[in-house]
């Protein structure tokens, strides 16, 4: 029976081909991105750094880029700032209609992504607001505000209420006690969703191309691209810097999540133990 | 803690969010209502309330076909997805320590700008694409196979690779929930271990699936960029023909009633699903 068992194709099998499955299209674009050949097929010709070499001198590249950090930053910090609110208000209080509140609040995950963006471009028309770099903020806060809930949410479930209590009992002054207590312990879970809201906003493409107007963000400049086989060597370049920096980013929104959770949860485990 | 000051000082600090959100859920939807009943004559609206979109929009066989086709493949992508991802929660939660390492590599893909990902297997879909250039190269097919790119398959398995961590992490959740004593206990009654998954585990896990599949099944049904980009003339979905309406077309009314009937949709057969699920859940035990 041991035996028959070593030799089927197991469950780990099975997980490995679906990591390469997953990881085969993401990783294509590095590959080829060196490739001095400007279709993606085998084999592989040459070595080049070319592609990467253009993208400095790509005008529009650059503005759409800078669009997209202004975007990303001012989404990050609105959804983080109700983000905060919100979660502690879910967390600490229990109040008449909450449940209906943390429903509301995580409507953005479940509409989908057309309807919000046709809907808002409606309304921002006949609100007077034209398609610009607001409009778009304005949208993607309200796409990332459940991420920034879900995130705070969890920092301030770590987050033992009696550690406020004793600095007030102490004779700590209410913004004594957000620099001291609160923000060194729920820090890194603001930090993790700064940089997960900004991730999100920098990576969505259709409420951007409804409502961004004359100013593209990078995913739209991407969409404007990827349909001339001319520029593929430079999107493909482009892709791959990206994957790096979206990496780079979840892997420090990771570290720090990590550091809210160990920094805390040490001591709420040993609180809860029965 | 006095009941009043929790209940005020909990609406102050949940109202801002809220209201942000809602509003910005009720408002525009409120506007498509009212432009669904408006009509167009070039740019000037005509404001008298009228069903006439609703008409037309149902009366048109491409929307009908449209709609249904987005509903039947965000149906096959939501069950391929969970489907795949089922044995990887299994996995995850069951037969290995470094969970942790496991779950962020799947979701390490996801962070990736989800337009490169649909156009990476757009690259190796393709008559040109690295498939065809691969398996040629080795001498398994001579001419490049068509029937991979701009259809309904390239639009299932783009969208299933797509949406992986949100099928595996709410499923893993569930699975990891799950007392591991009412295994053995199964074990113990004399259970096979066929027996146990069916009849222990699976159902303990379906308010994993119902949410993976909600979280999936909704945002297909609306899927622009995808049917754009590898589904061809036999994949496009709702969501293309309802942003031609409010790009080229520019016709905005009926672009409204499309989005409405979209969601009527999606929320009839989200319902449906649901109801399903919970009927199947009942009767195994």
């Amino acid at each position: 029976m041991k035996r028959l068992r070593r030799l089927l194709p197991g469950l780990g099998t099975y997980a490995a081909l679906y990591l390469a499955f997953l990881y085969l299209p993401v990783l294509l674009l590095p590959l080829f991105s060196f490739s001095e050949g400007t279709i993606v097929a085998f084999p592989i010709k040459g070595f080049t750094l070319d592609w990467y070499a253009q993208l400095g001198e790509a005008d529009t590249l650059l503005h759409s880029l800078a669009n997209s950090v202004i975007v990303g930053g001012s989404t990050a910090v609105l959804s983080t700032v109700l983000g905060l609110f919100a979660a502690r208000a879910y967390v600490r209080h229990r109040f008449f209609g909450r449940e209906i509140s943390e429903g509301i609040v995580m409507l953005p995950l479940v509409i989908p992504g057309i309807i919000v963006a046709s809907s808002m471009l409606v309304l921002f028309l006949f609100l007077g607001l034209r398609p610009s770099l607001p409009a778009v903020i304005l949208g993607h806060t309200f796409l990332t505000v459940p991420f920034a809930v879900s995130i705070l949410k969890s920092a301030f479930d770590e987050f033992d209420p009696a550690l406020e209590e004793a600095a007030y009992d102490l004779g700590e002054t209410t913004i004594g006690v957000f620099r001291r207590v609160t923000m060194p312990i729920i820090g890194p879970g603001i930090v993790s969703s700064l940089l997960v809201t900004f991730t999100v906003s920098f990576d969505e493409f259709v409420l951007a191309f409804f409502l961004s107007g004359n100013r593209p963000t990078l995913p739209v400049y991407i969409w404007s691209q990827i349909r001339f086989p001319a520029k593929l060597p430079n999107t493909l370049a482009l892709g791959s810097l990206l994957l790096a920096f979206s990496v780079l980013l979840l892997l420090t929104a990771e570290y720090f999540r990590r550091r809210a959770a160990t920094g805390q949860g040490a001591r709420k485990e040993s609180r809860d133990d029965r | 803690m006095p009941l009043r000051t929790d209940t005020s000082k909990g609406l102050a600090l949940g109202a801002p969010a809220t209201l942000y959100v809602g509003l910005l859920v009720v408002a525009p939807l409120g506007m498509l209502v009212a432009y669904s009943f408006w009509t167009q004559t070039y740019v000037a609206i005509d404001h008298s309330l009228t069903w006439e979109n609703y008409r037309s929009a149902i009366g048109d066989p491409l929307v009908r076909h449209l709609l249904f086709r987005s509903v039947w493949i965000a149906a096959l992508v939501t069950l391929m997805t969970v489907l795949l991802a089922y044995p990887i929660a299994y996995f995850i939660a069951f037969r290995t320590e470094r969970k942790a390492l496991w779950l962020l590599l799947i979701t390490i893909p996801f962070w990736t700008s989800y337009l490169l990902r649909v156009f990476a297997w757009k690259l190796i879909l393709g008559f040109n694409g690295l498939l065809n250039s691969g398996l040629q190269g080795l001498g398994l097919i001579h001419e490049p196979m068509t029937w991979l790119l701009y259809n309904e398959f390239a639009v299932v398995l783009t969208l299933a690779h797509a949406w992986a961590p949100f099928a595996i992490l709410p499923i893993y959740v569930s699975l990891q929930k799950i007392d591991r004593r009412l295994l053995e206990a199964a074990t113990d009654l004399g259970s096979g271990k066929l027996e146990r998954f069916f009849r222990v585990t699976l159902p303990l896990t379906i308010p994993g699936i119902i949410s993976s599949s909600l979280i999936i099944f909704i945002p297909t049904v609306g899927d622009y960029v995808t049917p754009a980009l590898v589904g061809g003339a036999d994949g496009k979905m709702i969501a293309n023909l309802i942003q031609v309406q409010f790009g080229p077309a520019n016709d905005w009314p009926l672009g409204a009633t499309l989005s409405l009937l979209a969601m009527v949709t999606v929320g009839i057969v989200a319902v449906g699903y649901v109801l399903l699920l919970r009927f199947l859940g009942s009767r195994i035990r």
